[in-house]
């Protein structure tokens, strides 16, 4: 089934192959990108789908060999036995400023973070910001599950009002805790980012849409524009104690309503 | 200082101008740091040079980016460096240690004040138990280098990085607010072009070859410990063959100073030039790497001596190891001052009388 | 007779048997097997008695890749 290695990216790009008398296309095959192995993560979890759109658009964009990831910790901590290309681990919600560091000294390869929302949100706040705000010509991919999955499904920062977690078990009450905190929409009151987008993968129209933006982030780097971010609203199925169709519904119907989806920044547009 | 110092020329520079000079001087092309007293000479050095020279210099958010940043560029394979003091050094032990857990070179200056908390900034050592014994968690130590003057500052600066890429540690100066600060005329012309050793396991884009991944995480306690036994290993190879030190006096000295950095400044006053004359013969035993700490020849020169009076700018933290090398051949005796305050060669012309005349 | 059709494949060991590919399937081509296989995992399975139209939904929306869609035409005969 395998044939050339070309024949990924949605059928963008497609392999012929002559088997007797017939003519095979390969319209979809794993990304060659994606290691031979099998995930740790939760059947219908989102992080499955962004590896494989990472490992896709890398390809796509004849990067893999220029790419160096910077894993977080979380549940995507072995985010870097996935994906076929360099990478480094980071200390909780530092990947900004080893990004920061990688991308210095090699202006000419493609750096990118992978983060959840406590690494990035919370703990990782500061480096965060700060790399956004110095415009570091970076992409950053921000996990946004409203839940800290790998320490078994505590607040976090994007935690919706009312929603149970192991630390609100009444619900998250803003009065004490905050309000789900918006990213995008925080880092939107800075100059230097150049693309700022929440986006989801829980229909096939998002997954499609989620990967032009992450190839629209890559580029932004490639042509040195600068820094990007792209919030992914990503179901934890687990500890959100659902099904994965159930998780997937809850982002459509009730997690978009405290984040939006959308570009809240794309300044190639406005040029 | 003029970096286009002519040959055999010597520059009056204060310590931490030395150690930018001799960082960029051994190829350390990136650096980032925040702002902290007594070692913003430092950073403002580099922040002026580096650029001019080939580097990155970026003044970051917090020492935890910094540290961080450092991780990152030397992931990418360049030699690169942070600096601090006492209190901003805590902070960075968390990346410390994630660097030990990778494997991964880099110089870290910290030009000590007095703790703890805030502390103040007068020159202090109090950090000696933080550099020698690891800092942060888990079971590591990293090389840490003792300056004594403004020269020793740009010397072992140069051969932190030597040290750091032949081990793939980190390594410590740990100088105080004293060597920092204080101006001396140094040369500089005398250190050789850097010479980085190859690092084939760095982050550098994959064309024709295999992917590299830089970690600590090894989830197998089997695998973790095979890696904590490896690093055992190197600290073996570290201990039998890093180990430096001076010793200024008589060959038959009776009584033993023990002391480094800035108290030892003072202690070799003593040595060489005495306040008054003692009724016994003195010298002075000056770590120069804290760790490796320099049993073997400690323990030798404590057979013959009467007593070891170690001067300290904490409440005695290499003490201990002095009393593991001696282990019991003679009496150890301490004066220790604290909360920035420096012993005078009075005081410690004193309380050698007291103890040893 | 078509002269093309489509050919899905489920790499049943990276199927986590999430489901959402039969979801998300406006064919009803996939189902997911009533029997755990071996690692206790219910996959995916395709029926043989449903055409795929080739629409991709199912593999766009595989979160581990563990879906394979090839095109197949057939000469026409003469
Ligand atoms: S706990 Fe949640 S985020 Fe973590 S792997 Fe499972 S589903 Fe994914
Ligand atoms: S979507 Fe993928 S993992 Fe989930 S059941 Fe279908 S084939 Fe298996
Ligand atoms: S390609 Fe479309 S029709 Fe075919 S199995 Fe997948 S979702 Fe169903």
């Amino acid at each position: 089934m395998r044939s050339g290695n070309a024949g990924n990216g949605m059928g963008k790009k497609t392999t012929t192959k002559r088997t007797e008398s017939e003519v095979k296309r390969v319209l979809y095959e794993r990304p060659r990108a994606l290691l031979d192995v099998h995930t740790h993560y939760c059947a219908g979890c989102g992080h499955g789908t962004m590896h494989r759109l990472l490992a896709e658009v890398l390809e796509e964009l004849g990067v893999l060999e220029q790419a160096i990831g910077v894993a977080p910790v979380g549940c995507a901590v072995l985010a870097y036995d996935y994906v076929d290309i360099d990478w480094t681990e980071a200390a909780h919600g530092r990947a900004p400023a080893v990004a920061t560091g990688l991308k210095r000294v090699h202006p000419d390869k493609v750096v990118f973070t992978y983060q959840g929302d406590g690494d990035l949100a919370s703990i990782g706040m500061a480096e965060t910001i700060h790399a956004a705000n110095r415009g570091e010509n970076i992409t950053v991919i921000f996990i946004n599950n409203a839940i800290y999955g790998m320490t078994q499904g505590q607040m976090a920062p994007t935690t919706l009002i009312g929603q149970k977690t192991k630390t609100t078990p009444r619900g998250r009450d803003p009065e004490t805790t905050g309000y789900p905190l918006k990213v995008c929409e925080l880092l939107d009151q800075l100059v230097a980012p150049v693309l700022l987008a929440r986006t989801t993968v829980v229909t096939p129209k998002h997954v499609r849409q989620t990967k032009a933006l992450l190839k629209k982030a890559f580029q932004c780097q490639m042509e040195n524009v600068g820094y990007s971010l792209i919030e992914v609203l990503s179901p934890c199925p687990t500890y959100w104690h659902m099904t994965p169709m159930e998780a997937y519904h809850f982002i459509e119907q009730t997690v978009t309503d405290s984040f939006p989806l959308g570009v809240i920044r794309d300044v190639k547009d406005r040029a | 200082m003029d970096s286009e110092q002519p040959e055999g020329k010597v520059a009056l520079v204060s310590g931490n101008e030395a150690a930018g000079e001799a960082a960029i001087r051994a190829g350390c092309r990136f650096y980032a740091g925040y702002p902290i007293t007594p070692q913003n000479e430092l950073t403002a050095y580099i922040a002026d040079q580096l650029p001019l020279r080939g580097g990155v210099f970026i003044q970051a958010e917090s020492e935890l980016a910094a540290i961080n940043m450092v991780f990152g560029a030397s992931a990418a394979g360049t030699r690169a460096m942070t600096s601090s003091s006492s209190p901003g050094i805590s902070l960075k032990q968390e990346g410390i240690s994630y660097m030990v857990g990778c494997e991964l070179p880099a110089v870290i200056i910290n030009v000590q004040r007095a703790g703890p908390g805030l502390g103040n900034i007068s020159p202090a050592q109090g950090d000696y138990y933080q550099a020698t014994r690891g800092g942060g968690h888990g079971d590591y130590r990293c090389i840490s280098l003792a300056p004594f003057s403004v020269q020793e500052v740009c010397d072992l600066t140069y051969l932190a990085f030597d040290l750091a890429d032949a081990y793939r540690t980190p390594v410590i100066l740990l100088a105080d607010g004293m060597i920092g600060q204080m101006m001396e005329p140094v040369r500089f012309d005398h250190l050789p072009a850097p010479s980085p050793t190859p690092r084939p396991w760095a982050l550098t884009g994959t064309p024709g070859r295999k992917r590299n991944v830089i970690k600590s995480l090894r989830l197998p306690p089997e695998e973790l410990e095979a890696f904590n036994l490896k690093l055992q290993d190197v600290y073996a190879t570290i201990e039998q063959r890093e180990v430096r030190l001076e010793v200024t006096g008589p060959d038959d000295a009776e009584v033993l100073l023990a002391a480094y950095g800035t108290s030892a400044r003072i202690c070799r006053q003593i040595v060489e030039r005495p306040l008054r004359q003692l009724p016994f013969k003195v010298a002075l035993f000056r770590p120069i790497t804290l760790w490796p700490f320099p049993t073997a020849k400690l323990a030798e020169l404590a057979e013959k001596a009467r007593g070891i009076l170690v001067v300290e700018m904490s409440a005695g933290q290499m003490v201990d190891d002095v009393r593991m090398a001696v282990a019991g051949r003679c009496p150890i005796e301490l004066l220790a001052r604290m909360g920035g305050n420096i012993p005078s060669a009075a005081e410690i012309t004193e309380k050698l009388i007291t103890l040893f005349a | 007779m078509s002269d093309k059709r489509f050919e899905v494949t489920i790499l049943t060991h990276f199927c986590k048997g999430c489901g959402l590919c039969v979801e998300f399937c406006p064919e009803g081509k996939l189902y997911i097997e009533q029997k755990p296989d071996m690692r206790g995992i219910q996959a995916a399975a395709v029926r043989a008695d449903v055409d795929c139209t080739g629409c991709l939904q199912c593999a766009t929306i595989c979160p581990d890749a563990a879906i394979e869609i090839v095109r197949v035409e057939a000469p026409v005969s003469t």
